[in-house]
């Protein structure tokens, strides 16, 4: 972009050629939410992993596992509404939320989700403790079942119904992404709060996870092109590297001493967690790396038809 | 409708507009703006949207940097060579605001219904319903929306003076512009009048890159309620070259979420039941 420059001997005060951005500043603005929210992906994902696996064990007749990861996923659903009131500022603006139910909206939709997986999972633990039948309880954890999982990946819907070129750009992957990592969290807590003798499903699940997890966010960076830059540089890349890391240690451990030691099954599920909190970091993160530079987003929909190095038309 | 009375309304005031039907909107010519900036002021008096300590920027005149809740209108200036002579300078400036899209990704994704659109078919957030989620900040294709920090985290934008519309009256900042760079109108009028004055600008070699834009109803957002006359490309001026929301991408989203959550359930399924003995 050399536009011939005007002779004489005065310092050209103009710029020359075509800028491509206004000065580099943002077009689409950066997120608009706190460090509660990535918190809340990772806990409202591995609680709503953990509640198919409290309904699913119960059908497959293992009661014992069952109950402990709907104890779990309850955990999980008494947290993740206390994250996002503090994202809120206010406890009445979640039940601001339940005022109206707006299919178009995939926060509505996600807090109603939200709303029935907590109370069905409170409930069913409630049913269970007073000695009412298995049918009733059984009811409460299926519902909860069906809703954990949709619990794990609205948010991937969330993300991917913005103006945000990483995550719009990423849309169709990122549930996959977030599935396997759900998958993989539900099984290391576990592997991390039961006995090792009834653990072979939940290390099924972390290796099967995991292994979902890692394929479907390669799939996505490919799919993204140069979009993915920010899983590469700064703040999210890191936390890519570690979330990488940490996963993929915690499925190795798992699934080669975690049958025999509780120690490594312990650390593995530890590793395995921390990998999972790590990706939802990561993901949030880049998505406002890619709004503070409008290169992304003008190359996403001009087709990568920018020069990177003319991003900014500023005046001397 | 037409032949309703209307002598004793203002002159702006047009007959359709009190019940509804006429979508009324901006056409910001900004071949005329002159950088005055009386928009940007008009808005802020009229709708008291809070001053902001922009601090000095060093990009040419222009310290508001964006659109934003507290900068419901924008003057954006570009500094530059001449593009048909290659001396001398050229400025561009060009107020911009929230387009008040045909399908508003905003209003969509707002899940208390806090945004909604007025029977002027402009986009406002009613601010005393919204509960500060900020969803469409991250939704607008434009970037219009922000939430105000202080006191609580709503969500604000421009109104297009819903208030004013109500009683007959124009938009502030189309009231205070005084070269007639935003104009007010029903948008239907805007665009053909839009269509003549850019045939007119391109006849200036300097202008060559004139173009309208968010003036078709075929584009990403089904149009824009507020377009513009633009002499470069829009991302010169700050905006998004080829702004895209569809409701319809909703049911592909879904989609796939529903596989990945039948993904998740088989992979349960399949590790508690699969026996190696
Ligand atoms: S420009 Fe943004 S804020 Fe304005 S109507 Fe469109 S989506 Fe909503």
């Amino acid at each position: 972009m050399k536009a011939e420059r005007p002779s004489g001997g005065e310092r050209q005060m103009v710029p020359s050629g075509k800028p491509r951005s206004y000065y580099g500043l943002p077009i689409v603005k950066r997120p608009a939410w706190t460090w509660e929210v990535p918190w809340y992906l990772f806990t409202g994902g591995t609680a709503g992993g953990l509640a198919a696996v409290s309904i699913l064990a119960r059908w497959t007749g293992e009661a014992k596992l069952g109950r402990r990861a709907r104890r779990l996923a309850l955990a999980g659903a008494v947290i993740s509404p206390v994250l996002l009131i503090s994202d809120l500022g206010r406890p009445e603006r979640f039940l601001n939320m339940l005022r109206v139910f707006r299919p178009t909206s995939p926060m509505s939709l996600g807090s109603w989700t939200l709303a029935g997986f907590g109370s069905s999972l409170g409930a069913a633990e409630m049913a269970d403790i007073v000695g009412l039948p298995n049918v009733v309880v059984g009811t409460l954890e299926g519902t909860a079942g069906i809703l954990g999982p949709i619990l794990a990946n609205y948010t991937a819907v969330l993300l991917g119904d913005t103006a945000n070129p990483i995550w719009r750009g990423g849309r169709t992957i990122l549930p996959f992404v977030f599935s396997g990592s759900s998958m993989a969290a539900a099984g290391a807590s576990l592997c991390v709060a039961g006995p090792t003798d009834e653990g072979v499903a939940a290390r099924r699940m972390v290796v099967l996870g995991t292994i979902i997890e890692q394929a479907s966010f390669l799939l996505m960076e490919q799919r993204l092109g140069p979009l993915a830059e920010p899983y590469h540089d700064g703040a999210a890349g890191r936390l890519v590297k570690l979330h990488r890391a940490s996963s993929l240690a915690g499925a190795t451990l798992i699934s080669t001493l975690g049958g025999r030691s509780r120690k490594a099954a312990i650390l593995g599920g530890a590793l395995t967690l921390a990998g999972s909190a790590a990706l939802r970091q990561c993901v949030y993160r880049a998505g406002f790396q890619s709004a503070a530079d409008p290169r992304y987003l003008v190359d996403s929909q001009r087709g990568a038809a920018t020069d990177p190095g003319d991003g900014n038309g500023s005046v001397t | 409708m037409t032949a309703a009375p209307t002598a004793r309304r203002p002159a702006v005031s047009l007959p359709m507009w009190q019940g509804g039907g006429t979508r009324m909107g901006f056409f910001t010519d900004s071949s005329i703006c002159i950088g005055c900036k009386a928009c940007e002021v008009a808005c802020k008096e009229w709708n008291g949207v809070p001053d902001i300590d922009t601090g000095f920027t060093g990009n040419s005149y222009d310290n508001t940097s964006s659109v934003g809740a507290n900068s419901w209108r924008h003057v954006a200036f570009v500094e530059r060579q001449r593009p048909d002579t290659g001396d001398g300078v050229q400025w561009l400036m060009n107020s911009d605001v929230c387009k008040h899209c045909t399908r508003a990704a905003c209003l969509d994704v707002c899940p208390t219904g806090a945004i909604f659109r007025s029977e002027f078919g402009t986009v406002v957030v009613q601010d005393d319903i919204c509960n500060g989620c900020g969803y469409c900040v991250v939704a607008c294709p434009f970037g219009v929306l922000e939430r105000r920090e202080a006191p609580d985290g709503r969500a604000f934008k421009c109104t297009l003076c819903y208030d004013r519309l109500q009683v007959g009256d124009e938009p502030a900042c189309a009231k205070a512009c005084p070269t007639q760079s935003i104009q007010f109108g029903p948008l239907e009028e805007l665009r053909e009048r839009a269509e003549k004055r850019l045939e007119e600008v391109k006849q200036e070699p300097r202008y060559a890159g004139a173009r309208l834009y968010g003036d078709s109803k075929d584009d990403g957002v089904g149009g824009f309620g507020a377009f513009f006359l633009l002499l470069d490309d829009p991302e010169v001026y700050g905006l998004p070259p080829k702004p895209v929301y569809r409701r319809t991408d909703l049911a592909l989203l879904w989609g796939a979420a529903s596989v990945a959550a039948s993904v998740l359930t088989l992979g349960v399924l399949g590790s508690l039941s699969w026996r190696r003995r």
